[in-house]
């Protein structure tokens, strides 16, 4: 039977208790709100681009474990990758959490694997990805906050 | 349901109540069911799951038509369930309660016919800030559309209306009044017959959204002198999809209908239509009879045991669990009104709304997090969501203990 220390691994736990690249970001290139009204987590991210290239990555807001977490680690693993790495790794990540993962290469996705457990409670997907679709839209240009709903 | 029903009531015995729920003797995730998201939606006791089946059954057909048996069956189970209504609410006449789909079409309907005739450009429309969106946003849609003010009644730290920033709001202006009888995020039970009593000072109407009040307390239309009352059959152990909102009579005539259709036409030419009488003037179209059958056994349930004794029963349970919850660390109550329903609304220190509620249940507990439809109490409290447990009759004090054992489990996950 699923565990619960399978969705709350210490990893992830870690990651909510202290999250990197956590706070707002001086004059960033882009900034974009994400926003899950269904809970109400919210979530700003800040990106420095080097051309196609993520140079930094910070966020800011308030969520629950699942979704601090995620974009924790999701920021730690996109320092350095160009747009196309990112959309990627999103591909892979999305998979991982919203099916049995047998498509997942999960050479890209590290660490962002520890996140699996999240596909055993389908509610909390969104927590998990709402990071990323903020991360997908503002790669894209984005600029009104986007929304899970 | 009388003032003598709780004494009249042999000792409560929620052990026989509980075998006539068969879903709770189901297992979540291997451990037994233990269901505290009942402001949310109720379960439902055997006397009306088989009253639903026995309409599909042995007399499903069409109402207010047909000749024939099936259909005169139908029809007067329909409308025995509306005098049910009637009874239960004390209304003065069965004409006075019209069907719905629950209490948001309620206030809606209310909202597009009573407000679009009667409310117009300058006039102010008052809710208050522990209002659930469905009694803010069809305010704010005919506002939007005719020009009205929205005016809010803020409240207090304790999740309490402040009535004399209230009666600072009132005047010749105030066109309507819509308040909720019970806070589904707070618990608050609201001064309704203070609120209504001073509404009729300055002639506005009163609108009193019960969707959570009906279940845990006794309403007497008549007495309270409201004009529209709405609530949810599903709230009130009964089956989803149906409500019912209660007007004045002499105010529904005077209002033009919702929606046209069969049923609330007297005659129909292309030149003109007369529209049928009450109640059936705001009833088009085939409604929901399963629903409304439903919703009339389920009164005839509550009614057998007494909101009385259901409301004495559970005000101990909440007792039992504000006391237990107070001794978690870290745990702050939203919601310390002094006046109560069963609902405790909380947050913690270090553990998400969100990630509570999935950790209980993985303990098989059923507790409803977010924002409960209720936004701006949570922008008043400065909070993103609550972790909310509300508590119908067939909960037990062991279940709350699971239920704050719980929530220890989950700090140690945390912490």
């Amino acid at each position: 039977m699923f565990d619960l220390k399978d969705l709350y691994q210490e990893v992830i736990v870690d990651h909510n208790r202290s999250p990197r690249n956590f706070g707002k970001m001086e004059s960033p290139d882009r900034t974009l709100e994400g926003f899950n009204p269904l809970c109400g987590d919210r979530l700003t991210l800040y990106l420095k681009m080097e051309g196609e290239q993520i140079d930094d990555i910070s966020f800011d807001g308030s969520g629950c474990a699942i979704s601090v977490a995620s974009a924790s680690m999701m920021t730690d693993a996109m320092k350095g990758k160009t747009a196309k790495e990112a959309e990627e790794i999103f591909n892979n990540f999305h998979e991982l959490v919203t099916t049995d993962g047998s498509n997942v290469d999960s050479d890209k996705l590290g660490k962002l694997a520890a996140l699996a457990g999240v596909r055993e409670y389908p509610t909390r997907v969104k927590c998990a990805t709402l990071c990323w679709h903020t991360l997908h839209s503002a790669l894209e240009g984005e600029q009104t906050a986007i929304s899970t709903e | 349901m009388n003032s003598t029903a709780a004494l009249t009531t042999p000792a409560f015995n929620v052990d026989a109540l509980r075998q006539d729920f068969p879903i709770l003797s189901r297992a979540v995730r291997g451990k037994p069911l233990v269901y505290l998201d009942n402001a949310a939606t109720s379960q439902k006791p055997t006397q009306v799951i088989e009253t639903i089946s026995r309409y599909y059954s042995e007399y499903n057909s069409n109402i207010h038509r047909g000749v024939h048996s099936l259909s005169e069956e139908a029809t007067s189970a329909y409308e025995a369930a509306r005098e049910k209504c009637q009874s239960f609410i004390n209304a003065s006449s069965d004409k006075e309660i019209i069907f719905v789909k629950g209490t948001t079409e309620a206030i809606n309907l209310v909202a597009n016919t009573y407000g679009r005739a009667n409310i117009k450009a300058g006039d102010e429309i008052i809710v208050s800030w522990m209002e659930h969106h469905s009694n803010i946003v069809p305010w704010q849609m005919l506002c939007e559309q005719n020009g009205a003010v929205l005016k809010v009644i803020p409240i207090n730290d304790a999740g309490e209306l402040i009535m004399d920033e209230y009666r600072k709001l009132l005047s010749s202006k105030t066109k309507l009044v819509a308040v909720g009888h019970i806070s589904n995020a707070l618990g608050s039970i609201n001064p309704i017959k203070e609120i209504i009593d001073l509404a009729h000072q300055h002639d506005a109407v009163v609108v009193i959204d019960g969707a959570q009040a009906t279940p845990h307390t006794s309403i007497d239309v008549q007495s309270l002198d409201c004009d529209f009352y709405a609530f949810s059959s599903h709230k009130l152990f009964g089956p989803t999809g149906v409500g019912v909102l209660y007007g004045k009579q002499a105010l529904l005539e005077a209002m033009p209908p919702y929606q046209g259709g069969g049923d609330m036409i007297k005659m129909v030419t292309f030149e003109k239509t007369m529209y049928n009488e009450l109640p059936h003037k705001f009833e088009a179209g085939t409604p929901n009879i399963a629903g409304v059958i439903g919703l009339g056994a389920a009164i005839d349930y509550v009614s057998e045991i007494g909101l009385d004794a259901i409301a004495t029963y559970e005000h101990e349970l909440l007792e039992y669990a504000t006391e237990a919850a107070l001794t978690i660390d870290g745990l702050r109550l939203i919601g310390t009104a002094r006046n109560k329903a069963s609902i405790l609304s909380f947050v913690m220190d270090k553990v998400h709304p969100h990630d509570l509620g999935t950790i209980l249940d993985h303990n098989g507990i059923a507790i409803r997090t977010g924002h409960h439809c209720a936004m701006p109490v949570m922008d008043r409290f400065e909070i993103p969501a609550t972790a909310r447990a509300s508590f119908a009759f067939y909960n037990t004090k062991h279940e709350i203990d699971v239920l704050i054992e719980g929530i220890e489990n989950a700090k140690k996950v945390f912490c």
